[in-house]
């Protein structure tokens, strides 16, 4: 235990921890309502992106977050629009972006020399990557993230139960849904380099699944998906810190191995 | 008078459904409309709600709009959603939200009470996934009613129900028209069992669009 509390001494795993667990908590909540719609994989789809915009951002030399949160917002913005106009099927929609973004990602930073980036790091990320600058950028909007969720709270029920019912008693759906999709790019980015551009969308999908195996109602489902995000989150933490194991990878077991009891744990009770 | 319908034509991409539709009604009546499938009922109630905005003509309430009770087929409700009867009952009255973030007791209560009302207030903490078609059916019409005290439009809503549960579905309904005094728009392609209830008729068989009272309408049906 004593070895594991030793992990606050660093500076790095610090801020690791901080940026982790707002990301986790707000990836949660927003997961609950994109799984619920079947839209889970926008988050995939807005992680490409991301690498994309990173790449490009370090070639550039410009701040990476600067760059990628309003590209993956452009870019949440652009699979809404396609999906609701029907003209790209929701889910090619976000294939074709996505698999673009990565590829372009991948060629910007293989062709410029110079550029002493792993790209293992922005796909599987790194907690060594996170600057002072960027635990405040995180802390902030997370915090927002978080603020606007609880006021959308039953909104939000209600526009993911039944969206035309939702805007029949008024509510503004295509502002929510916008506003989802922001906050959810915004809390990818943030999330990407710690996890990677591969790994970031389980936060989303992972809480959301693990606590549909033992919840029934809506407010159950969203309690238990931040408390197993924000358990999965600490627990993996450590293992990567005590083993040296990679960070992400870490994370996204811990998730696999809940989601495995729980649904062990439902068929039980069944 | 609740509702004006003047010369609506609604459609998709401007590809119209509906032609020149003209009907109105006064409180506590109770409208059924009739046609087969792709006639253009799913579009009225789109119309009616305000999900799509007419090509041209106009529809007229004479209450806002956003306090129409409206109760959807149940098919587009997904089977694994996890929702207890409450939560979805509660989220009928979103129309009171207006900028509060939280439900108020007011609210709340307004919903217990509608649960009371369809006796189905001992189910309140269940999932809705966990029920049987008439019981969601139940809960569907419980949030339609908190969300309007003069309205209810009713889309399809004995799609897969068995006999009984049709026949007790409509008295429901019948009665919420006849002691609540409660407008009501039924939208049907399910004639036997309901036979035509209310006192207004729309009819969209066949391209040929009618309304009038129920009366006028079987006097046609039997010349026809």
């Amino acid at each position: 235990m004593s070895e594991l509390l030793m992990m606050f001494s660093y500076q790095f795993i610090v801020r690791a921890f901080v940026v982790g667990l707002l990301i986790s908590l707000c990836a949660s909540l927003l997961g609950v309502s994109l799984v619920l719609r079947g839209n889970a994989m926008i988050s995939d789809g807005l992680s490409h992106v991301s690498f994309g915009a990173f790449a490009v951002a370090t070639v550039l030399n410009i701040a990476p977050l600067t760059l990628a949160i309003p590209l993956a917002i452009v870019a949440s913005i652009i699979i809404l629009q396609l999906d609701e106009r029907h003209m790209i099927h929701g889910d090619g929609a976000i294939a074709l972006l996505s698999s673009s973004a990565l590829a372009i990602g991948v060629m910007v930073i293989s062709i410029t020399k110079g550029v002493n980036t792993d790209i293992n790091n922005y796909l599987f990320g790194s907690i060594l990557s996170l600057s002072n600058t960027d635990m405040i950028i995180s802390i902030v909007l997370s915090i927002m993230v978080l603020i606007l969720f609880f006021y959308s709270y039953h909104r939000i029920f209600a526009l993911t139960f039944d969206q035309d019912f939702a805007r029949s008693t008024g509510v503004k759906v295509d502002l929510y849904n916008m506003i989802i999709a922001i906050l959810c790019s915004v809390t990818i980015v943030l999330g990407m380099r710690m996890m990677g551009a591969l790994l970031i969308s389980s936060l989303t999908i992972f809480p959301c699944l693990s606590s549909m195996r033992i919840a029934r109602t809506f407010r159950l489902v969203v309690l238990w998906a931040a408390i197993i995000a924000v358990v999965c989150f600490i627990i993996g933490l450590s293992i990567s810190y005590l083993y040296a194991t990679p960070t992400g990878a870490s994370i996204v077991i811990v998730h696999l191995v809940v989601f495995l009891i729980l649904s062990v744990v439902q068929m039980v009770k069944a | 008078m609740i509702l004006s319908v003047e010369h609506l034509t609604l459609g998709y991409e401007k590809i119209p459904v509906i032609e020149d539709l003209n009907f109105s009604l006064e409180e506590h009546d109770f409208l059924t409309v009739i046609g087969s499938n792709g006639s253009g009922k799913s579009t009225l109630v789109k119309g009616l709600l305000g999900l799509i905005h007419p090509i041209s003509g106009s529809i007229t309430y004479t209450i806002d709009r956003r306090f129409i009770g409206y109760m959807p087929q149940e098919t587009t409700v997904d089977d694994h959603f996890p929702a207890s009867v409450y939560e979805v009952v509660l989220s009928g009255t979103l129309n009171r939200l207006h900028f509060k973030p939280f439900y108020s007791r007011e609210e709340k209560k307004l919903a217990l009470d509608c649960l009371k009302r369809l006796q189905i207030d001992d189910i309140k903490d269940r999932s809705f996934a966990d029920l049987s078609g008439g019981q969601r059916q139940k809960v569907l019409l419980a949030r339609a009613l908190s969300a309007t005290s003069c309205l209810l439009v009713l889309d399809e809503p004995s799609n897969n129900l068995d006999y009984e549960s049709r026949k007790e579905f409509y008295d429901l309904i019948k009665d919420l028209n006849m002691k609540e005094g409660i407008t009501i728009i039924l939208i049907t392609h399910d004639l036997a069992v309901s036979g035509i209830m209310g006192n207004k008729v729309l009819s969209f068989d066949d391209h040929d669009i009618f309304f009038g009272s129920t009366q006028e309408f079987r006097k046609r049906r039997q010349q026809v």
